[in-house]
Parts: structure tokens; C-alpha cells; sequence
């Protein structure tokens, strides 16, 4: 049975519902009890479950990730919500150094089972340092699973598995998908390791994830006005990457558009681009293209923003170059 | 080697208490050397950091301790290893980088982890520990466990925006944290007075309203009894504690130091008034211990040192082929 | 431990130089006593020994640098040193890292029945004709790379000049699939025309008349120069047939056809034909054919032509029709020149003709274009004076 709710609801329903299940589930961060999140999300948890088990901390991004670190090998699941991605930078020496590095460097002992909980990307004029996309930067580092759901549906079913995980995961919200409403069916489990096939194509690949992937299916069906029929994946996981499915779309299209709102210097699209030809050089017809942001501090106009940032005619006019047109 | 809990507020002197201090502190003391030799040998690898003239600290605070609390430790952590109780030949092993030693030989000297006795690092990001004992107390806390957390660290990790964050989150959330403050002057080559506007580092920990002593560091039986007081309150529940723990190192920083930034004379100071001098020449006026006492002491740890080199040395090299595992999220 | 040597003290540490030495033979040394100065690149180290005993020769000066583990004193009870300490007996460590095999090995996907060329090949292969489907590749997994081409379009062609000898059987297979080829994709039409060369053979037998054989020229000549002027008022014959579209050459380079001994064929081409005066042009002719022959033909003259001229020379028949050479949109033929019936001024007389064959690419023009191509080198060839 779906419903349809937005991407805030899916999620916020998702982390109650965790923590109706198991009491180890706890939630802290910034505002996310007496503010309800600064995303809404967590609205009303606080209420529900008391302020032990949905926590406001302090500006201490280093000091409550690592608490997180230090409460999930201590026994708890802990859910560490970072407001942004842009002040996770604080908590990147933990996140590294300790979440992702113990269980190799103990020898197997340690494990830390802890999602953290990032906002990620831009699109409201909050200026540069409101607006990065970085998960590159955290699928990069082994020792890491990160996540990217770009549907309702993926934002409300990856988290319980994600907290079943015993080693840390990254779970990127993209903050304008926050408001999307799309349905939801709470009793469909998510996987952690498969890309999904939003939309099947026969001519071109065009391969996204998170907040990019509605500007990606706006583009599909603009192509296909244009007689191109462009397949859609939208990666999901972006560590580990499902190079199969990759691989596989663009065998069957021999042709690729890789779109990322990160910069475009060392993307994460530059992986995908390098698997691609690795794994497929053979069965391309056509250079694998590349839509990201201009690599510039996202400004605040609004058109100069939007002219930074991906958008539906730059993936248009890079599906149709790499058809030759 | 691992202390029974005991709720005693204060140590207790006898006999075959004070030369298990003894003991611990020649352990201690007699590994860091062996080691110092073996690294000049190639043995070890890397970096070194060694905890001679510190020993009464690691030695003092963890009789205060039982098997259930957690030990969080920075990369001079082999003292506090071993008197945790990690076994002499596994931490030898991972000092030479074995596969037998307590982290497979993939950590080495400054991340020895012993899940089981609750031994977790080893770390060498200054300060990166904190949160991590944070952490660690917080799950108590949730949990319902009556159990402690100690944090060792350096005073240079006062500096580091992660011991002020931690300091607040642990006293704001009660959290039963003991931070345990080795205040040995210097953070690598660099002087306290030439870092801190305020050298007085507990009382920066007591701004941040939670209890905070100062103890004479070379002294392991004023540290013991510090630390049974601090973890007696903690474990009331009164929340964290602080103890900033004065000592000197007598070695520099890592075995790489050519140490231009103290003059001899000054480590010839502080060596007069060591811990283990001064606590044997305390126990022998006291009558407490004789010389056959120290000299089977030193026999004893001889002996265990040399099986761990022994052990050490025939413990073989973890296979490339398993190098892989024991990552999450491996496609 | 007997002999006391220079102590690694870091990581990156290979070498130290010794400038003090703290004891001197004959000195007792507890353990832990300073026992020398060392200069390392982070400054002086003053190192300590860690056995006992009496100190016995210095091995080292002051001011020596030497690397780490040379002896440098002997200290203590030098017998130990005859043994074999035990820990020499523990494996060496594996000799320095090994990749790891990359956890997501991309593995390509194969798919049934795929031919796998690199791109550089297959924009080659357009380039010069070659059909893919039939060269066997040496790339990865077996596929077609564009060296593999290159060695095919030598074989089709003629070897570098290094080489002894054509081998004939892969240029036979080299021009059969490109022959086959050009049959499949290029719709060729054909015209014929007889042209009268009474005003030519006579112009030649004055002209030959009084020089040496070296100099004299062939009608041969005659009818490359022909065609080749005539191109200049037809470049719709003259080009390249590419990416479906039809590009005309600036330059004329006329490919002319030379047998190769032992049953091969092949066109090089005369650089810029239209220029070159007809003993010039009699001499190049000449020269291609010697070293088709020896098989020196340089890579530019394969690659070069923009139209083919095959001749049957003396022992042919009267027509010959050509296949176009891709990319190339004309092939002209020239059957063998001899006395034929030509009806001239009312009356029959016995004259000598050749018969001009066109055969040109229909996706470029049409037979009109053709037709009058062919016109105009008969208009040509009746005032060779001016060829």
C-alpha cells in the first residue's frame, strides 16, 4: 500500500520507526529535538521518544561524530545528523581517521556501526559556503558505505538496513528533494548495494544520483522529444559503486552522460568516467560526457547559481553531442 | 595483571600492594627501553614514542579501574597497554608489525586496540580520543551501565578544538568520563608556556564546571589515589572528572628528536626525581620493600620481555592476501 | 651483543655521521650511557648503548658518515658475535607491497558476438577501406588496434623499403577485402568510350624520335596527364567519400595502377599529376614502377591517390573496368591500345584507339558528370602538344 509523502516525511517516519524497533536507535545533532530539525525531519521525535534518545548538541561537529563513534562501539546505533554537508568538514578528521579507519587498523576488533545523516547540495541561494556537494570526498575513503536516495521511497528504506550495518554509512540528503513528494510503501525493503534503473532507454546512459536525478528524468523526456530514448540510472549507493550496473547500461547504449553537482575537477563523475572506460571501452561509440557544476564558489544570484549548477538543457546538450548531433 | 573493581576511595599500602606498583612501573620501564634498542635495530619501525619517566601516571590511574571501564590512549599508549593488561608479547608482536600482535600487526606502536579489555588506542591524531571516550560513556549512560571511561592524553591536545568540545559534552551530558590530562610540559618540541595563554590546564577543565585536581604525575600512589577518588565520584554518578597528572618525559619525543628544545640539565632534574627512584627509595625507607624484592622484580620482567621479543620475532607477517578484509562497505 | 652499530633513529633515516665519540677503548659502559654523537638531518643525536662491558677497538672516525647497522664500536664480550642471534632465523618480510587485485575488478562485458576494435582503428579503417570484421586484432581480448591496421594496409599496398620481399598472399587477401568492400558499399556506374589517338601517336613518334630510350616517353603518359588536366574541370571526381559525404581534393594525385610480380596490384600515387610536364611525369611513372617492383614505395604514395588509373598495357584486351578504390570516387580505365576500325570523315579507317572505361561512385554523380569527364580527356588526348 503507497502513500504520498515528501522526502522529509519518508525520512523523519524512517528514523521513528527505527527507533520504535530497537532502543539502542538514538538520534543527536544540532536542532533536531526542541527545533524539529533543521530540515523538519525530525519533528515531533523529540516529543515521542524524550530528549535522551533524539539529543541536541552543541557546535561541536568533532565532538558529538565522535561521540556518535565512540556510543556505536560502546553498544548503541546511534543516527548523527550533521545539518550540512558544508560543516561536516569539522567532523571529517573523526570520520576518517576514527569511523572509517578502526576496523582495519584494529586488526578486526573495532567495529563502529554508526549512520551519520549529511544534507548535501544547492539550489536556495545560500552562497558558497551553504551550498557544496562533497560526497565524493566521503566515497573516496574506504571503510565508508554512502548513500545517496534520491527517491521517497529510497529515503525512507535505506535507513533501516544502513543501521543494521556494522560499519559506518553515510547517508547524503539532497536539500531539494526535502520537499518532493513522491509515494511510498513502507513495507518494501531497500538494498545497500544495487544502482536503479529509473528509466529504460535504448541510445543513451545518462547516469546520476541524489538531487540531480529529477533534473536528469526532466532531461530524458526532453530527449526523447527529440527521437533520443535515454536510459536513466540513478546510482543509489556511491560506495561501493555498483559497477555492474553500470557497466551494463552503457553496453547496452553505448553511450554515457555522467551528472554530478560536484565540481568537475576529480568528480565523482570522473570515477563513474573511468569505470566506464575501463570496463566498457569497447563497446563505446561515443566519448562518456560530463555535467557538473562550474568550478567556481556556488554563487547567491539566482541566475548565476543556476547557470553554476547542473541543469536540464546542459544534460540535453550532452546527451545530444555524444549522439553526434 | 588486570586490577579487580574495588570501590576503596583510597589505596591501599601494604606489602604486596606497593610492589605490584613497583612491578608495573619496571614493566613499563624495562619495555620502553627493550623497545628503544629494537627500534635502533630496525625492529620497529616508523614512529616510537616512549613513556619513560611517565610510568606513575598509566600505573597510578589504572588500579582505580575494573576490567568493565574502557581505556582510551594516545600513540605513547605501550605503558598504558600493559598495565591494562594486554599482554606483553602481543604488544611486542604489533610493535614489530606481526600478524600475532593486537592489531594483526596493521596498527603498530601507536594503535594497539584489545576489544576485550576494553583497550581501545592508540590514536594519532592529538586530541582524536576525546570524543571517542565521549562516546564511549555516553553508550554507558543510555545503557545503563555502571562503568567508567578514561581518556589519556597530552596537554598539547588542550589546544585542539576537540578537547574543549568533548570537555563540555561529557559535563553537559554527566557522562562517567575520567579525563586523565599527562601534562609532561612539552607537545612534541614545543613548550606548554609557548602554546597555552592560560598553562593552568585544570583549570580550563574546571571552567567547564567539572571537577578538576592537579596531581604530582612522578608520584604513582598520590595519582592512585586521585583517580580512586575521581572514579568513586563518577561512579556515584556525579559525572566526569578531571585530572591533570604533572610528569616529565625523560626521552624524547619519538626516537627521531634530536631535542633542541630542552637543555640537559633539565631532563637531569626531573630524572632525579622519576617515579620509580622515587618510589623505591620511599618503599625502602619505609621498609616496605628490600633489595631481593626489586632485584626478582626485575628478574620477572626481564624474563617476560624477553619471551615477548622471543614471541615477537617468531610470529609471522600477515599475508597480502588478507589485506583486504576487515573493511566495511567492499564491493 | 659484542659489536655496537650505527642505530636507525626514524623512519627515513639511512645514514649518520658520526662527530664525537663519548668513550674510548678501554672505557666500562653500563647500559643506557651515551656512548657517541651522531649528526641526522634533524640535528645531533647522541646514541646510547644498550649492553654492558668494556669497550674494546673504535671501527669508526669522527666526520665518517656510514649507514645504518655499520659497526661503529666494539663493546662487551665480542664472542656473541660468532653465533647466529636467534631472531635470524625469522622469514625476510614479503619483498615490498604488492598491488592488491582491485576489489571492484572491472571486468568488461563481453557481449556474444561482438567484434572489439579500438576507435583508433576503426577510424582507419573508414579511412583506407579495410574491413574489420576480417583482421585479426592484437589488442586486449583479441581486439582490432590500429597497428593491427597498419600492418594490413602495408600488406595491401607494399612494404617499407627495408623489406625483401611482398608477401603476396596477404596483400591478395588484404585487396580482396577491400575490393569486396568497395563492391558492397560503393554503387559504381560505368561508361565506355573509344578515343581516337591518331594526333597523339604520331605527336609521340616525333617527339621519341629523336631522344634516347630513356627518354622517351610512353603513351601511357599521355593518358595519365589526360585525365589528370581533366580532373581539374571535374573535381566531382577527384576526392574522398567519407562519413557520407563527398570532399574534393585541392591537389591531384593520380594512383597508377602497377602489376606486382607474382600476381599483386597496386596503386601508388604521382603527386600533384596535373603539374608535372610529361617527362617529368614519363620518369615518376617510371620510377613507381621500379620500386613497386623492389618494393621501396613510401607511405604517402599509398595513401595519397585521389583517383586510380588502371591500364591493360600492351597484352591486354580492348576494355578493362575497374573497382573504385575507397575512399576514392573513380577508377579510370584504359584497355589496350591498338588498330581498331574508326569511322572518320565518312570513310572507315584503321586508326589507333583505346577505349576509356569510368567507373565512378553514383552516390557522388551521376553518368552525365561521368560522360563528360570522359569527353573532355578525349579532348585532351587530341592535342598532346599541350599535355
Amino acid at each position: 500500500m503507497t502513500k504520498d509523502v515528501t522526502y522529509r516525511e519518508a525520512m523523519g517516519r524512517a528514523i521513528r520507526d527505527a527507533m520504535k524497533a530497537d532502543d539502542r536507535v538514538f538520534i543527536m545533532g544540532e536542532d533536531v529535538a526542541r527545533y524539529g530539525g533543521t530540515y523538519a525531519v525530525t519533528k515531533g521525535l523529540a516529543d515521542e521518544f524524550g530528549e535522551d534518545r533524539v539529543r541536541d548538541t552543541p557546535l561541536s561537529e568533532s565532538g558529538f561524530t565522535g561521540a556518535g563513534i565512540g556510543a556505536a562501539i560502546g553498544g548503541m546505533r546511534p543516527i548523527v545528523e550533521i545539518m550540512t554537508v558544508n560543516f561536516s568538514l569539522l567532523a571529517l578528521d573523526q570520520i576518517l581517521n576514527t569511523a572509517a579507519t578502526f576496523r582495519h587498523m584494529s586488526g578486526g576488533q573495532v567495529g563502529v556501526p554508526l549512520v551519520i545523516r549529511i544534507a548535501t547540495g544547492a539550489g536556495r541561494q545560500l552562497a558558497a559556503q551553504h551550498s557544496h556537494s562533497l560526497e565524493n570526498w566521503f566515497a573516496h575513503i574506504p571503510g565508508l558505505r554512502v548513500l545517496a536516495p534520491a527517491t521517497v521511497q529510497d529515503a525512507y528504506a535505506m535507513l533501516a538496513p544502513a543501521l543494521e550495518d556494522p560499519d559506518p554509512v553515510i547517508i547524503f540528503e539532497h536539500v531539494m528533494l526535502y520537499g518532493r513528494t513522491e509515494p511510498l510503501d513502507v513495507s518494501a525493503p531497500a538494498d545497500l548495494h544495487f544502482a536503479a534503473v529509473r528509466r529504460t532507454g535504448t541510445d543513451i546512459s545518462l547516469i546520476t544520483y541524489g538531487g540531480s536525478l529529477p533534473k536528469t528524468l526532466e532531461a530524458a523526456e526532453a530527449l526523447a522529444g527529440e527521437g533520443i530514448d535515454a536510459e536513466v540510472l540513478d546510482l543509489r549507493v556511491l560506495r561501493p559503486l555498483d559497477n555492474v550496473a553500470i557497466l551494463e547500461t552503457v553496453s547496452k547504449t553505448r553511450r554515457a552522460v555522467v551528472v554530478d553537482e560536484g565540481w568537475l575537477t576529480g568528480s565523482l563523475a570522473a570515477e563513474v568516467s573511468a569505470r566506464i572506460m575501463e570496463g566498457a571501452f569497447w563497446e563505446l561509440d561515443a566519448p562518456v560526457g560530463r555535467v557538473c557544476s562550474a568550478e567556481i564558489p556556488i554563487p547567491y544570484p539566482k541566475h548565476l547559481e543556476e547557470a553554476a549548477l547542473p541543469q536540464v538543457d546542459r544534460i540535453v546538450a550532452a546527451a545530444k553531442a555524444a549522439m553526434g548531433r | 595483571m588486570t586490577t579487580k573493581a574495588t570501590d576503596d576511595i583510597r589505596p591501599h599500602l601494604t606489602h604486596e600492594h606497593c610492589l605490584h606498583l613497583m612491578k608495573q612501573m619496571i614493566r613499563i620501564r624495562r619495555f620502553e627501553e627493550k623497545c628503544a634498542e629494537l627500534y635502533t635495530q630496525e625492529k620497529i619501525r616508523g614512529f616510537l614514542h616512549l613513556y619513560i619517566g611517565e610510568e606513575a601516571v598509566a600505573t597510578g590511574v589504572m588500579e582505580a579501574l575494573g576490567d568493565e571501564d574502557a581505556v582510551v590512549a594516545t600513540y605513547r599508549e605501550h605503558g598504558h597497554a600493559l598495565v591494562r593488561g594486554v599482554p606483553a608479547q602481543g604488544i611486542m608482536a604489533e610493535m614489530f608489525g606481526k600478524v600475532d600482535g593486537v592489531s594483526r600487526g596493521r596498527g603498530g606502536s601507536m594503535h594497539l586496540f584489545d576489544a576485550e579489555r576494553r583497550f581501545y588506542g592508540g590514536n594519532a591524531i592529538v586530541g582524536g580520543g576525546l570524543p571517542l571516550a565521549v562516546g564511549l560513556a555516553l553508550a554507558d549512560k543510555m545503557q545503563g551501565r555502571d562503568r567508567v571511561t578514561v581518556c589519556f592524553f597530552g596537554e598539547g591536545a588542550v589546544a585542539e578544538g576537540e578537547f574543549h568540545e568533548s570537555l563540555n559534552l561529557a559535563a553537559l551530558w554527566k557522562l562517567p568520563v575520567l579525563f586523565v590530562c599527562e601534562n609532561n610540559g612539552y607537545a612534541m618540541g614545543t613548550a606548554l608556556d609557548r602554546s597555552e595563554s592560560e598553562t593552568d590546564i585544570h583549570a580550563k577543565a574546571a571552567s567547564y564546571k567539572l571537577p578538576a585536581e592537579v596531581v604530582d604525575g612522578m608520584n604513582v600512589v598520590d595519582v592512585e589515589a586521585a583517580a580512586r577518588r575521581a572514579v568513586h565520584a563518577i561512579r556515584a554518578g556525579e559525572g566526569p572528572y578531571f585530572l591533570e597528572c604533572r610528569t616529565y618525559r625523560f626521552r624524547a619525543h619519538s626516537m627521531f628528536d634530536p631535542q633542541l628544545y630542552r637543555t640537559k640539565d633539565e631532563v637531569a632534574a626531573w630524572e632525579e626525581k622519576g617515579p620509580v627512584i622515587r618510589f623505591r627509595d620511599w618503599m625502602m625507607a619505609a621498609g616496605m620493600a628490600h633489595d631481593a624484592d626489586l632485584a626478582r622484580i626485575e628478574e620477572e620482567v626481564a624474563s617476560e620481555i624477553a619471551a615477548a621479543v622471543t614471541f615477537a620475532e617468531a610470529s609471522d607477517w600477515e599475508s597480502v592476501d588478507t589485506m583486504l578484509e576487515d573493511v566495511g562497505a567492499m564491493a | 651483543m659484542g659489536l655496537f652499530k650505527m642505530p636507525s633513529l626514524g623512519a627515513d633515516m639511512e645514514a649518520g655521521k658520526l662527530v664525537e665519540w663519548m668513550i674510548a677503548p678501554g672505557d666500562e659502559v653500563k647500559k643506557g650511557d651515551t656512548v657517541a654523537v651522531v649528526e641526522t638531518q634533524k640535528g645531533a643525536i647522541e646514541i646510547e648503548t644498550f649492553e654492558a662491558g668494556t669497550v674494546g677497538k673504535l671501527l669508526v672516525e669522527v666526520g665518517e658518515t656510514v649507514p645504518v647497522g655499520t659497526p661503529l664500536a666494539e663493546i662487551g664480550d665480542m664472542s656473541v658475535e660468532a653465533a647466529v642471534p636467534a631472531h635470524e632465523a625469522v622469514p625476510e618480510p614479503e619483498p615490498g607491497p604488492i598491488a592488491p587485485p582491485a576489489p571492484v575488478a572491472a571486468p568488461t562485458l563481453i557481449r556474444a558476438g561482438r567484434h572489439r576494435a579500438s576507435p583508433a582503428a576503426r577510424k582507419l579503417s573508414a579511412e583506407k577501406g579495410i574491413d574489420l570484421s576480417a583482421i585479426k586484432g592484437t589488442g586486449p581480448g583479441g581486439a582490432v588496434t590500429s597497428r593491427d591496421l597498419e600492418g594490413t594496409h602495408k600488406a595491401a599496398g607494399q612494404k617499407a623499403a627495408s623489406a625483401s620481399g611482398v608477401d603476396f598472399t596477404e596483400m591478395r587477401k588484404a585487396i580482396g577485402r577491400a575490393m569486396a568492400r568497395s563492391k558492397r558499399e560503393i554503387p559504381h556506374y560505368y561508361l565506355r568510350h573509344q578515343i581516337d589517338l591518331r594526333a597523339a601517336s604520331s605527336w609521340l613518334d616525333e617527339y621519341n624520335g629523336s631522344r634516347e630510350p630513356s627518354g622517351r616517353l610512353l603513351m601511357g603518359a599521355l593518358l595519365v596527364k589526360a585525365v589528370a588536366l581533366s580532373l581539374k574541370q571535374f573535381p566531382d571526381m577527384n576526392g574522398f567519400y567519407e562519413n557520407d559525404a563527398f570532399t574534393p581534393s585541392d591537389a591531384i594525385h593520380c594512383g597508377v595502377a602497377v602489376a606486382v610480380r607474382g600476381g599483386g596490384l597496386i596503386a601508388p600515387a604521382v603527386h600533384d599529376t596535373d603539374g608535372l610536364p610529361l617527362g617529368d611525369l614519363m620518369a615518376a611513372m617510371r620510377d613507381l614502377v621500379a620500386r613497386v617492383r623492389a618494393g621501396g614505395l613510401k607511405g604517402s604514395e599509398l595513401s595519397d591517390p585521389t583517383i586510380t588509373i588502371t591500364s591493360l598495357g600492351d597484352r591486354g584486351v580492348d576494355e578493362v573496368y575497374g573497382v573504385i578504390h575507397p575512399p576514392q570516387v573513380a577508377i579510370v580505365g584504359f584497355g589496350t591500345v591498338e588498330e581498331r576500325p574508326l569511322a572518320a570523315d565518312g570513310t572507315l579507317v584503321a586508326a589507333p584507339t583505346v577505349i576509356a572505361t569510368l567507373a565512378a561512385d553514383h552516390r557522388v554523380g551521376d553518368g552525365r558528370r561521368g560522360a563528360l569527364f570522359l569527353r573532355e580527356i578525349e579532348k585532351l588526348l587530341q592535342k598532346p602538344e599541350a599535355l
